[in-house]
């Protein structure tokens, strides 16, 4: 069965990847979506318009929430959203043919070889038979699953399996991809290899990329934006690219032969200090240097055991975060 | 092929239009179908009896060939009864052949949750649903109303064109007969699945709900003294529709209309399952 080719629809998404860096990915507005009597998400409000963002929040928090309702499965009970400049209750099919999505649960076709599986995935997304039989063998190379493309998925490995799921995400050609815990049950090295692939997908610069992930580590390895969601609110934004330009200024001292003297001196530079016993915390004021910090050093006969550039590490973020 | 590609790379192409989707699940669907040697051994014998049809037509407009074995030429009578048991006969092998193909179809999908898969794509659940149950509707018809009307017009085109124009009617029951046993079947079959989620207890509920069903309503009838107990009888409502539309006397304690409403009733049930246990997500409320 030959289906017909309508060649003005990819035009169209092709204006919408042209317009992609413009426009953000995600904006909420006043998000809020309730099952029965439990309010899930609360009047989520924000813009994300980096090339990938990390959505974080402790179990339950509504990450999964969130995204499934980006995707249109769950209605919200108030506010708006966009998806890349498409609203999420009259565009529900256009945001899901420019998404690829890698759920969080096991989720495959049994008694159906990843080859398949992957070219008919593709060609519910729209792509033509032989062009999706030719972009799931390059999706299943790309995700190192070329060997085992012909083997039933039931066969696989857990592992495997997660491959599979962003192979049947990517095989499309999406303009975003959302995925949902992609490192779930994953060993380290597997672990390892899928963050190569998705900084590898990343830096391809023909998409972007929402994680949704509870493991810092993930995220920060990955991402350049951070939404941190608790209970259904938004706990924090960061943008983790800036804060490690900005965290550059900060500065950990260990020293011996410090007093009050010295202190005040940096202080005059106009650095803020805070002294707990031989350690000093300082945030260096614009024009200031380390070497600056030296020389003072030099001048009062106080040495300098230690000098860390204290940055805040996603994990203190997060924290902070939960504890606000 | 491009295999060689290791890097992710977009796609600009063409695509095809949103309508041809659920075509695509048909084809899987049907590849997998007979991929099972027993469906297709299944799929086969259902074509026995028709050719045993066409055999009889033949005969039956041959009677000089008949009377060199005595006189059974008497015994072929090609009306409305005689369609009526073709019906009848493939509607059994269209039960059996949907207790064997019919759970297969979603309740893989749903124990193995791919349906956000599915459902994550510009593709809605009823596309899901209309492609997967066409998987069904098209092997069912295969086995039904398509050889239905090739030997009503064998039929015609041996008797004559008067014969054919006074007889039409048979052709239109025997098409809507098939088609609403056909979409009974179907709907039960993918609700089933979708409930249980488990392809073989799928299958024996199939079977439990139209044989102890019919078991059930007797012995309503038998212990209540009443005629009601019928109304859970799916075979029963069915032969009451067929008989009716084949212009065959029933004797049946249930009228025509109220088979029909049943039926309907049974249908609509049937779709709200579906409709709430084909999701993307179960919502926990």
């Amino acid at each position: 069965m030959s289906a017909i080719i309508q060649p003005g629809a990819a035009d169209d998404l092709n204006q919408t990847v042209a317009a992609a860096p413009l426009t953000p990915v995600i904006q909420l507005q006043g998000l809020s979506v309730r099952f029965g009597k439990r309010e899930i998400l609360t009047d989520l409000t924000c813009s994300l318009r980096g090339r990938a963002i990390g959505l974080l929040g402790p179990n339950g928090a509504g990450k999964s929430t969130l995204i499934n309702t980006l995707l249109g499965f769950y209605k919200p009970s108030s506010g708006s959203a966009r998806v890349l400049g498409s609203d999420i209750r009259t565009e529900t099919r256009r945001i899901r043919s420019l998404v690829g999505y890698m759920p969080e649960n096991d989720a495959f076709v049994s008694k159906m070889s990843a080859v398949s599986f992957v070219q008919m995935m593709a060609e519910l997304s729209g792509l033509p038979s032989a062009v999706a039989l030719e972009r799931a063998h390059e999706a299943l190379f790309c995700v190192g699953l070329a060997e085992a493309r012909y083997r039933e998925l039931g066969t696989y490995s857990l592992g495997m399996k997660q491959l599979a799921k962003l192979a049947q995400a990517i095989a499309h050609g999406p303009k975003l991809l959302i995925l949902d815990e992609p490192t779930n049950g994953l060993d380290p090295s597997a672990r390892q290899r899928m963050i190569r692939m998705i900084r590898d997908i990343r830096d391809s610069r023909q998409l972007q990329i929402i994680l949704c992930s509870h493991l810092l580590r993930d995220v920060e390895d990955t991402c350049e934006e951070v939404l941190i969601l608790n209970r259904g609110r938004v706990a924090h934004y960061s943008n983790l690219e800036e804060e490690r330009k900005a965290n550059k200024r900060f500065l950990e001292l260990e020293t011996y032969g410090a007093n009050g003297d010295f202190t005040e001196a940096i202080e005059k530079l106009g650095c803020e200090c805070a002294v707990t016993a031989n350690r000093l915390k300082m945030i260096l004021a614009d024009g200031v240097e380390v070497r600056d910090i030296y020389k003072i050093a030099a001048e009062r006969d106080v040495r300098i055991r230690r000098l860390n550039f204290r940055r805040d590490t996603l994990e203190d973020i997060f924290l902070k975060a939960m504890g606000s | 092929m491009a295999v060689y590609r290791r890097t992710y790379t977009s796609y600009s192409g063409p695509l095809t239009p949103a309508w041809s989707r659920s075509l695509v699940l048909f084809r899987y669907s049907r590849r997998k179908l007979f991929q099972s040697k027993l469906q297709t051994a299944l799929f086969v014998l259902c074509f026995f009896y028709p050719l045993a049809c066409l055999l009889i037509i033949y005969l039956a407009h041959n009677l000089s060939f008949l009377e060199r074995f005595g006189n059974i030429g008497g015994s072929f009578h090609i009306d409305n009864r005689f369609f009526l048991l073709f019906v009848e006969v493939q509607g059994v092998l269209a039960f059996v052949l949907t207790a064997f193909t019919g759970p297969g179809l979603i309740s893989p999908d749903l124990a193995n949750g791919a349906l956000p898969l599915y459902l994550c794509r510009p593709f809605s659940r009823a596309e899901y649903i209309l492609g997967k149950a066409s998987v069904l509707w098209i092997v069912l018809s295969q086995i039904t109303w398509i050889p239905g009307l090739v030997l009503f017009t064998v039929q015609a085109s041996l008797a004559g064109p008067g014969w054919a124009w006074d007889h039409l009617w048979i052709a239109g029951s025997m098409v809507l007969s098939s088609l609403i046993w056909i979409a009974m079947l179907s709907l039960l079959a993918m609700a089933l699945s979708a409930w249980v989620k488990w392809r073989i207890v799928a299958g024996a509920l199939l079977l439990a709900v139209l044989f102890f069903g019919a078991g059930f309503a007797q012995a309503i009838n038998a212990v209540l003294r009443t005629q009601s107990g019928s109304f859970l009888n799916i075979v029963y409502l069915m032969g009451t529709v067929w008989t009716s539309l084949f212009r065959v006397e029933n004797s049946g304690s249930i009228s025509p209309s109220e088979a029909w409403l049943a039926l309907l009733i049974y249908c609509a049930i049937c779709v709200m399952l579906l409709v709430r246990k084909v999701r993307a997500f179960e919502v926990v409320k």
